[in-house]
């Protein structure tokens, strides 16, 4: 898939030399945002900034808030204190579809697939927001209703291409197994051709090479879309590899922010890791 | 041997994406197709066509209504009975109020009333789900009947509370409802109605508004999450589903039955299509028809078996034996293939491709 068919950008100073879009300004910034399900806190007075381009990881133990800051970020939960500014602008508080159109998709911890539909059909309905068919065009499958539908198959045959899912583009994703059923829901997300994308623990329960392929489609959506990656993610090795920027969050507070090295260096998260007095 | 798409390859993807990609079911349609509009009419009887076609037919878009609505949105409901007796009595003002409507636009527009009813009680399952959504929906079987009941002004103040369908012409002088209208025509008519209801509902299930349906049926916090408005998904599902509904509701009174009351459409025909769906396959539009098929050919079976065999069983225990082995069937279908019907049409279509070689 090339990226100028789908990210045409101009002028060759947008990218670094190995091909990758240059880190730009802040996209989406979250300032002092607090979150409680009742008595309990979820997330105190956390703020970070997400770059344009660039691949952030947010960190921490079980129970950190990691899931619920996605959470915040697409509009599932609306946090009691704090803002979210996309691209500059406050935003109001929304329905999780409005962030979906305003270009930002998700994934899950626990697969969120549509069971009953083939792998093809999940991934076309990413594209539903960019389909503007009328209802007697469907009903008589008449012109725009079959340009349009041939012409975001051919997309979502690229992403299927990309994803190397060919084989199992017709079957129904509740029959596929676990690794499969995580590429089919990247696959998704991508469909709606995101600008940041929210990856809820791409990697969990995976073997060692189900990882390095996941790894490298994340990187390669970076690299050849631009995309911008949040991403959660418990193994270690694999954060310090891909990520450009690690968010440590724990009980809610954030701990560190920084650089793969920086993080690693840091007291708090050693300790917060690997336990006090160390 | 015989089905197989061995050999039959796609160069493009609207090649691929065809509602029968298979050289072998276009043909079998073209075969349905003909038997149906050709063959069927010479040779069915008046019997057979008032007691089993169209009965069929009208159900089978009834089914197909409501399989919209619970098989491919998730959204039961036991309504199916109060939108289509909206459809009869809308279509009833209709054709007395503009005796030169043409009959196609009357069905077409009591579709649309009905479309609009079903909105308004569409409008809970946003906040409820499930069995709790049946019950909502009660209320429209409830309410419209009592309304159609009690408010004169639907029946044209008939003191019977029956009403009659005109006699109605298509191409002129082809009478297709009323008493003087031939039985042939009628279901010829309906036919016609049911192929292009049946192939709209086909396409609408396999474009993005059929995708935005399943989504919502089979996840709906990952489908916002996507970008699918729930609100307006779920109020196309019940617009569209009670369109359907409507439309059959009409072709029960004009053409099955010619007159009705608003009893006919109580909450036993609700719970009627609801079987044909389940039976049928939820979430297939060919599931429809065989549900339909089922549940209107079954008991003309069983009534008909005894004499048939030489048996002479006591009517009123052929009726009670009736009700027993039709329930018996239910339990063991749904036992035997919880899918439906249509789930058996398709593992017999996988068998057919790899046999006589089952490795």
């Amino acid at each position: 898939m090339s990226s100028s068919a789908v990210n045409p950008v101009s002028g060759s100073d947008a990218f670094t030399a190995d091909g990758r879009h240059k880190i730009g300004g802040v996209i989406l910034s979250v300032q002092n945002i607090s979150l409680s399900f009742g008595g309990v806190r979820a997330l105190t007075n956390i703020s970070f900034d997400v770059r344009e381009h660039e691949v952030l990881a947010i960190i921490g133990p079980n129970g950190a808030g990691k899931s619920s800051m996605l959470n915040v970020i697409n509009g599932f939960y609306h946090p009691q204190e704090g803002k979210v500014f996309h691209k500059g602008q406050e935003r109001k508080r929304m329905r999780p579809y409005m962030a979906a159109r305003a270009g930002i998709a998700r994934t899950f911890q626990n697969i969120a697939l549509f069971k009953g539909m083939s792998a093809l059909d999940n991934i076309m309905t990413g594209r539903n927001t960019l389909m503007k068919s009328g209802l007697l065009a469907q009903a008589f499958y008449l012109g725009r209703a079959r340009k349009e539908e041939t012409a975001h198959r051919e997309f979502c045959e690229k992403i299927i291409d990309f994803l190397e899912i060919e084989a199992v583009r017709k079957t129904p994703v509740g029959r596929l197994p676990y690794g499969l059923q995580k590429r089919v829901e990247l696959g998704r997300a991508l469909a709606a051709q995101p600008e940041i994308l929210l990856l809820d623990e791409p990697m969990a329960g995976m073997n060692l090479e189900e990882k390095e392929d996941m790894c490298r489609f994340i990187l390669d959506v970076n690299k050849e879309f631009g995309t911008t990656i949040v991403l959660i993610e418990h193994d270690m090795g694999v954060v310090m590899d891909i990520s450009d920027r690690v968010v440590v969050l724990d009980y809610g507070r954030k701990l560190a922010d920084g650089t793969p090295d920086e993080v690693r260096a840091n007291q708090d998260v050693i300790d917060a890791y690997l336990g006090g007095g160390h | 041997m015989l089905y197989r798409e061995a050999g039959q390859f796609k160069t493009s993807y609207a090649a691929d994406q065809q509602i029968f990609p298979i050289l072998q079911d276009r043909i079998g349609i073209g075969l349905i197709a003909v038997l149906a509009l050709g063959v069927l009419p010479l040779f069915a009887t008046e019997y057979m066509t008032t007691t089993i076609l169209i009965p069929f037919l009208v159900m089978s878009i009834a089914a197909i209504g409501l399989n919209i609505l619970t098989g491919y949105a998730g959204q039961l409901s036991l309504g199916t009975g109060g939108f289509m007796a909206t459809g009869a009595f809308a279509a009833y003002k209709l054709s007395t109020m503009f005796p030169d409507l043409n009959i196609v636009f009357v069905f077409l527009g009591s579709g649309v009333i009905t479309a609009f009813v079903g909105v308004m009680f569409g409008i809970p399952s946003l906040r409820i789900k499930g069995f709790y959504l049946a019950v909502a929906t009660l209320a429209a079987q409830f309410f419209l009947l009592w309304l159609f009941n009690k408010v004169p002004w639907f029946t044209n103040y008939s003191s019977s509370g029956v009403i009659s369908a005109p006699p109605r012409a298509i191409f002129g002088d082809i009478m297709v409802t009323g008493s003087s209208a031939h039985y042939t025509a009628k279901y010829l008519f309906l036919l016609v109605f049911v192929g292009l209801l049946a192939l709209a509902a086909k396409n609408l299930t396999r474009c993005h508004l059929g995708r935005a349906w399943m989504a919502i049926r089979d996840m709906d916090i990952a489908a916002e999450i996507i970008g699918i408005k729930p609100l307006q998904t779920k109020l196309s599902a019940f617009a569209i589903s009670s369109f359907y509904c409507g439309i059959a509701g009409a072709a029960w009174g004009f053409i099955y039955t010619g007159s009705v009351e608003p009893l006919a459409f109580s909450i036993e025909i609700s719970f009627k299509v609801l079987f044909m769906v389940i039976i049928g396959g939820l979430g297939s539009i060919l599931g429809s028809f065989f549900g339909a098929a089922f549940m209107v050919l079954l008991p003309v079976i069983l009534t008909n078996a005894p004499h048939l065999l030489g048996l002479n069983i006591p009517v009123d225990m052929i009726s009670h034996l009736e009700y027993m082995i039709f329930g018996a069937l239910i339990i063991f279908f749904l036992i035997v293939e919880p899918h439906g019907l249509a789930r058996l049409w398709q593992i017999g279509k996988e068998k057919l491709r790899l046999w006589p070689f089952p490795y």
